[in-house]
C-alpha cells in the first residue's frame, strides 16, 4: 500500500508508527507536544498519545539530549528533536562525547538506542544560524549513524529504521523538501540501516548526492540528457554506514564522478567521497572528481546573496559537463 | 548499618585509592587518576539510602561511588591497569568507567555532563514506574556548567526522581570555588529551580545519609529533584601529579584532622580502636587480593579495538 504524502507528513506518519507500535518510545524537544512542532512534524501526536509519550522540554538542547542518552541507556527508546540543526552546536558534548562514546567505552555493556531528529539547510531569508548543513560534523564521529532522507518515502522509511536501530541515529531532514509530495509505502517492512540507491541510470557520469541535492541532481540529469549526456544519480541516503560499494560500482561503469552537497566545500562529506574514489577507483576514473558545494562562507540571509552561494541543479549540470568534456 | 560498616566501606575506598596511587607510581596504571581521598563519607552515606535498581552517576572522581555501589574491586583495578576487565574491557579506565550490572551509569570526564544523563535515567524510572531514583554526584566546580543548569531545571519541571549531590571540596579543580561563585553555599541555587536544597557535613556519613535519604524519599514519592551540598575537603590534588602549589600551607594537614576516617579514629575508645584495626587489616587483605586478581586479567587483544562501536 502506498499513500501520497508530503515529506513532512511522512515524518509525522513515521513518528505515529513509532509511538503506536513501540511502547518504549518517547518523544521530546522544544514545542513538539502541544504546539505540534514549528513545521507540523508532530501535529496531532500529543492528542493521540498524551504527555506520557510526547512532551515539551525547556530550551535546553544539552539537557534534553543528555536526558535522551540516560533514558536510552536505562531502557527507553527516546526520539529527541533539535528544532534547527544549527542548534546542535550548543549540545555537541552530549552527541560527540557522550552519546557516540558510551557503547564503545563500556565495551558494549551499555547501548544508546536513540534518535536525534533535526532539519537543516537554507531557506530564503534564514540567517547563518538557521541555514547550515551540518552532516559532516556528525559523520566524522564514530558511534553515530547519520541519515539524510531526500524523498517522502525515505523520510518515512529511514526514520522508522532509526527508531528500531539499537545505535544512536541522527536523522537530518531537509526543510526545503518538506512541501514535496510523493508515494510513501506505509506498509513496507522496516528496512535495515544503510544503503545508497541508484535513482537514475546513466553511462557517462556518476553524480553522488544526498538530501536536497538529490532532486537537484535529477533535474540536472534531465537537462544533460537533452544534450546527450547520460548521468547516473546516486542518492547516498546514509553517510554512516557509508555504502561506497554502490558508488564504486557506478564509477566503474561511468568513469566520472561528481559529488554534490549543499554544505560548504572544505571538509564537507564530498571530500570523503572524493578521497575514497581516488584511493579505491583510481584506475576507473577518466577525469578528475568534481565537487558541487556552497563556497566557504557563512550563509547570508538576503535571497540575492543566497543565490550566489547555494548549489542548485545548474551547478551540477556545469560540473558534469566539465567532467565529461575532459 | 552502623559505624563499623561505614568505617569499612570508607576504608575500602581509601585503601583502594592509596594502592592505586602506588601502582601508578610503579608504572602499573597509565593515564591520569583523580582521587576522592577525604570525600569517602559522601558515597558511603548516600549509598546507604539506595536500593538495587537505583541509578548512580558520578564524575571522574567517582571511584568511591563505584565501590560504594558494589562494583567489583578487582575489576576496577584491572580496568585502571588497562586490562581487559569485566568492567569496561580497558576502554574506559579511571575517569569514565561504568557498570550496568550495578546500575552505575558511570563516571564522566566532562564536567557536569553526567547530570543530563542522570536526568534521563530518572525519566526512565518515572515513565516505567519502576520506583527507582537517580542519584548524580558532581563537584562544586560543576555547578558553573550550563549542562547542570539545564538538567536541573528540566528535572524540576518534569518532577523527575533525581537527587543531585554536590561534593563541595572547596576547589573547582585548582581554583577556589569562592572565587568562582557569588553565593555562600551552592545549595542556595536550588531556589532558582524551585526545588529543595540542603547543606550537610560531607565528612559525616550519618549526616549525608540523613540528607540524601530525605531527598531520595521525596524523589521516590514523585515530588521531584533535590540538591544536597556535602561540604568536604580533598586530601590530595585535583589529579595525580598535582603539586597543589595553590593550596595554603597547613591546609591539607588540617583537613587530615577532619577527614571522615580520622574523625572516627579520634573518637574511638580502646575497644572500638581494636575493632577498627581488625577492619583495616581485613580491608588491606581484600585490596591486595583484588590487585592480585586484577594482575591475572590479560591485556585486551588489539584485534578487538574496532569492536563495540556499533551494535
Amino acid at each position: 500500500m502506498s499513500e501520497s504524502l508530503r515529506y513532512i507528513q511522512a515524518v509525522n506518519a513515521a513518528l505515529t508508527w513509532a509511538l503506536d507500535s513501540r511502547s518504549d518510545t518517547v518523544y521530546f524537544g522544544e514545542d513538539v507536544a502541544l504546539p505540534g512542532g514549528p513545521f507540523g512534524a508532530t501535529k496531532g501526536l500529543h492528542k493521540r498519545f498524551g504527555s506520557e509519550r510526547i512532551f515539551d522540554t525547556p530550551i535546553s538542547e544539552t539537557g534534553f539530549l543528555g536526558m535522551a542518552l540516560g533514558a536510552a541507556m536505562t531502557g527507553l527508546r527516546p526520539i529527541a528533536e533539535i528544532m534547527y540543526a544549527d542548534f546542535t552546536f550548543v549540545a555537541m558534548d552530549q552527541i560527540v562525547n557522550q552519546i557516540a562514546n558510551i557503547r564503545y567505552s563500556s565495551a558494549g555493556r551499555w547501548k544508546a538506542p536513540l534518535v536525534i531528529r533535526m532539519q537543516q539547510g537554507y531557506s530564503p531569508g534564514a540567517c547563518a544560524q538557521h541555514s547550515q548543513s551540518i552532516e559532516a560534523y556528525l559523520a566524522h564521529t564514530p558511534g553515530l549513524r547519520v541519515a539524510l532522507p531526500s524523498t517522502p518515502d525515505d523520510a518515512y522509511q529511514m526514520l522508522r529504521t532509526a527508531v528500531v536501530s539499537d545505535d544512536p541515529v541522527v536523522v537530518a531532514e531537509a526543510r526545503m523538501l518538506y512541501p514535496t509530495r510523493g508515494p510513501v509505502r506505509t506498509d513496507a517492512p522496516v528496512e535495515p540501516v544503510g544503503g545508497a540507491r541508484v535513482v537514475r541510470d546513466g553511462r557517462d557520469a556518476t553524480v553522488v548526492a544526498w538530501s536536497r541535492m538529490v532532486p537537484a541532481a535529477l533535474a540536472a540529469a534531465d537537462e544533460l540528457a537533452a544534450e546527450g549526456i547520460e548521468t547516473e544519480v546516486i542518492d547516498l541516503r546514509w553517510l554512516n554506514p557509508l555504502d561506497f560499494e554502490t558508488v564504486g560500482a557506478s564509477i566503474s561503469r561511468t568513469g566520472r564522478l561528481v559529488v554534490a552537497h549543499e554544505a560548504n566545500l572544505t571538509g564537507g562529506f564530498g571530500a570523503e567521497i572524493a578521497a575514497r574514489a581516488a584511493s579505491e577507483c583510481f584506475t576507473d576514473l577518466r577525469a578528475p572528481v568534481a565537487r558541487v558545494a556552497a563556497p566557504d562562507v557563512p550563509m547570508p540571509a538576503a535571497p540575492a546573496l543566497q543565490k550566489a552561494v547555494v548549489p542548485e541543479a545548474a551547478h551540477v549540470v556545469e560540473a558534469v559537463r566539465r567532467t565529461v568534456n575532459r | 548499618m552502623g559505624l563499623p560498616d561505614d568505617y569499612r566501606a570508607m576504608a575500602r575506598i581509601r585503601r583502594f585509592e592509596e594502592r592505586l596511587t602506588a601502582l601508578k607510581d610503579a608504572g602499573e596504571i597509565p593515564g591520569s587518576i583523580h582521587l576522592c581521598n577525604g570525600q569517602e563519607a559522601i558515597p558511603v552515606g548516600a549509598a546507604r539510602t539506595l536500593r538495587d535498581g537505583d541509578y548512580v552517576t558520578a564524575t571522574y572522581r567517582g571511584h568511591g561511588w563505584a565501590l560504594a555501589r558494589g562494583v567489583d574491586m578487582a575489576g576496577l583495578f584491572a580496568e585502571m591497569m588497562g586490562r581487559d576487565s569485566a568492567v569496561n574491557g580497558g576502554r574506559a579506565a579511571s575517569p569514565y568507567l561504568s557498570d550496568p550490572g550495578r546500575w552505575f551509569v558511570g563516571e564522566n570526564s566532562i564536567v557536569g555532563a553526567g547530570v543530563p544523563i542522570a536526568t534521563g535515567a530518572a525519566l526512565t524510572a518515572q515513565r516505567t514506574g519502576s520506583g527507582a531514583v537517580s542519584v548524580v554526584s558532581i563537584g562544586d566546580g560543576a555547578m558553573n556548567q550550563g549542562n547542570v543548569h539545564e538538567a536541573l531545571n528540566m528535572a524540576a519541571v518534569l518532577d523527575l526522581p533525581l537527587v543531585l549531590v554536590v561534593e563541595n571540596n572547596v576547589y573547582s579543580e585548582m581554583s577556589r570555588i569562592e572565587d568562582m561563585v557569588r553565593v555562600r553555599q551552592l545549595a542556595e541555587r536550588a531556589a532558582g529551580y524551585g526545588i529543595p536544597g540542603r547543606v550537610v557535613d560531607g565528612n559525616d556519613p550519618d549526616a549525608v545519609a540523613e540528607a540524601v535519604g530525605e531527598a531520595v524519599t521525596r524523589a521516590r514519592e514523585g515530588s521531584g529533584p533535590s540538591i544536597v551540598e556535602a561540604m568536604t575537603e580533598r586530601l590530595v590534588g585535583h589529579y595525580s601529579g598535582d603539586a597543589q602549589h595553590y593550596r595554603p600551607a597547613g591546609e591539607v594537614a588540617a583537613a587530615r584532622e577532619r577527614e571522615p576516617l580520622a574523625r572516627i579514629r579520634a573518637a574511638a575508645d580502646a575497644d572500638l580502636a581494636a575493632r577498627l584495626d581488625v577492619i583495616d587489616a581485613e580491608v588491606a587483605a581484600e585490596v591486595e587480593a583484588a590487585i592480585a586478581a586484577a594482575r591475572a586479567v590479560p591485556y585486551p587483544d588489539p584485534a578487538t579495538v574496532k569492536e563495540y562501536v556499533y551494535v
